[in-house]
């Protein structure tokens, strides 16, 4: 449980609901169309570990995997 | 199939244009929920309705056995009249709604704030020495109306018109589908005018927009498709947010806690605003069967409708702790306002904008409401639901 976090979205399952960006823009970004991708390889900086896990249970489409590393 | 009568068993003869789903559907929806993931109604030409958010979900997410050539669950199957993507199954869905989706991310939106904010101005200039209004009638159903006018490149001093087509198309066309068909045929000389002004006129908006764009043979969109469109777009950024504006101001009014924790922390507004989105998400959309299968555990036949509750599956307490409670700051909400699935709804970035750009003027120049006594609230009917009468008195009680 203490190791690292990473972010991942899935693209099949993404619908642009952009819930994840608005949550926690410093590890989400949106493309051209509005879909969700993570910043970077999605590591989690430390003290953003709880934004991660809120963007992952507010997404309507569970599109958001937090990894434990 | 116009059988209206009063409805006495929900469970199986339900119908989401009684006058007491239309007042208060939430006691219904449980009772639904509580029956079977899955109930029917013979009224319709026959319709289903998912009871959970699972159910909702996985109908939502299934385009194999349900089209959504039919969005809207009426009294006849009227003619099929296309307006891409929200009519659009795969493959066709994918490049008709892609042509829609850069003008409605959320950057995209930050730049019309500025005229949204404008126009909650204006509004609330024409009322505010008034000490009091009905919020519905003169507020939150003008915002969503002309910023979608700004967008589309059409005049905003049309909005009433535009308003009266989604009252025929939506509300009174379930029922009687002279009165769709005949707004449908207006709306369509309207956008023809539009069209052929800017062949020769080329304006910056979201008409000109579509009639640049090229399908993936390089072909500009066929007339019928661009029309199919701006219909879509009128009609669905009109009355669902002002319904969600009209609800939120609803709550706010009669929850004078809310309203100070709100003023208090304006932080809190993104949340609230997505909670607002949940406990009143005012869209109702629609599929048809198409092959027969199972939700649920429950057959689905072809030949009937679903209706496809959202606001439904909101209230869903194995998914929603606390479902009929309004908790402004709920943290875990992954609520299905805007659908699940391909059909997201195209304009979520606008429709969170216009609602946090109300509320937060009204609040601004606003801080003490409450329900007029003397005055009534009431409800639209069917697929989109929100105050159409809101009376408010300014103030401190």
């Amino acid at each position: 449980m203490s190791g690292k976090l990473r972010v991942r979205v899935d693209q099949d399952k993404c619908q642009g609901h952009a819930r994840c960006k608005s949550l926690a823009p410093e590890l989400f970004e949106l493309d051209a169309f509005g879909n969700a991708h993570e910043v970077g390889d999605g590591t989690v900086p430390a003290g953003l570990e709880d934004k991660a896990w809120l963007a992952q249970s507010n997404c309507p489409e569970i599109a958001i995997e937090v990894i434990e590393e | 199939m116009s059988d209206h009568s009063p409805v006495t068993d929900w469970v199986h003869d339900f119908d989401h244009t009684d006058p007491r789903w239309t007042e208060n559907p939430y006691p219904i929806w449980d009772e639904l929920r509580a029956a079977s993931p899955v109930v029917h109604t013979e009224r319709y030409l026959g319709c289903y309705m998912p009871t959970t958010f699972e159910a909702v979900k996985q109908v939502a997410y299934d385009t194999e056995h349900f089209s959504s050539r039919r969005v809207v669950v009426r009294n006849a199957r009227p003619e099929v009249i296309p307006s891409p993507p929200i009519t659009s199954d795969p493959p066709q869905h994918k490049p008709a709604k892609q042509l829609l989706l850069p003008p409605f991310t959320p950057d995209a939106m930050k730049k019309l704030e500025p005229r949204v904010r404008a126009i909650c101005n204006e509004l609330i200039d024409g009322f505010i020495d008034e000490g009091g209004c009905d919020a519905a009638a003169r507020y939150s159903k003008y915002i969503p109306v002309r910023a979608i006018a700004h967008m589309l490149g059409i005049p905003e001093d049309d909005s009433d018109r535009f308003i009266k087509w989604i009252h025929e198309i939506l509300e009174l066309g379930i029922k009687d589908e002279a009165i769709l068909m005949n707004a449908v045929h207006e709306m369509m000389a309207y956008f023809g005018g539009h069209i052929e002004r800017r062949k020769t006129e080329p304006t910056d908006d979201l008409i000109s927009t579509l009639m640049n764009a090229r399908d993936q043979n390089g072909q500009p969109l066929p007339d019928m498709h661009v029309q199919g469109t701006l219909r879509l777009l009128l009609i669905a950024g009109i009355d669902t947010t002002w319904s969600a504006i009209g609800s939120s101001l609803w709550h706010l009014a009669r929850t004078p806690a809310d309203r100070e924790r709100l003023l208090a922390e304006p932080a809190l507004l993104p949340s609230a605003v997505e909670e607002f989105l949940r406990a009143f998400a005012p869209v109702t959309m629609a599929r048809e069967v198409m092959k027969e299968t199972e939700i649920g555990g429950c057959p689905i036949k072809p030949g009937n409708m679903v209706l496809l509750s959202f606001p439904a599956a909101n209230r869903d307490p194995t998914v929603f702790p606390d479902a009929d409670k309004v908790v402004i700051d709920r943290k875990q909400n992954p609520h299905a306002a805007f659908g699940l699935g391909i059909h997201r709804c195209v304009g979520s970035n606008l429709a969170r904008m216009e609602m946090t750009v109300a509320i937060e003027e009204w609040l601004r120049r606003i801080p003490d409401f409450r329900l007029d006594p003397a005055g009534k609230v009431t409800w639209s009917e069917g697929t989109v639901r929100g105050p159409r009468q809101l009376p408010v008195l300014f103030g401190k009680a």
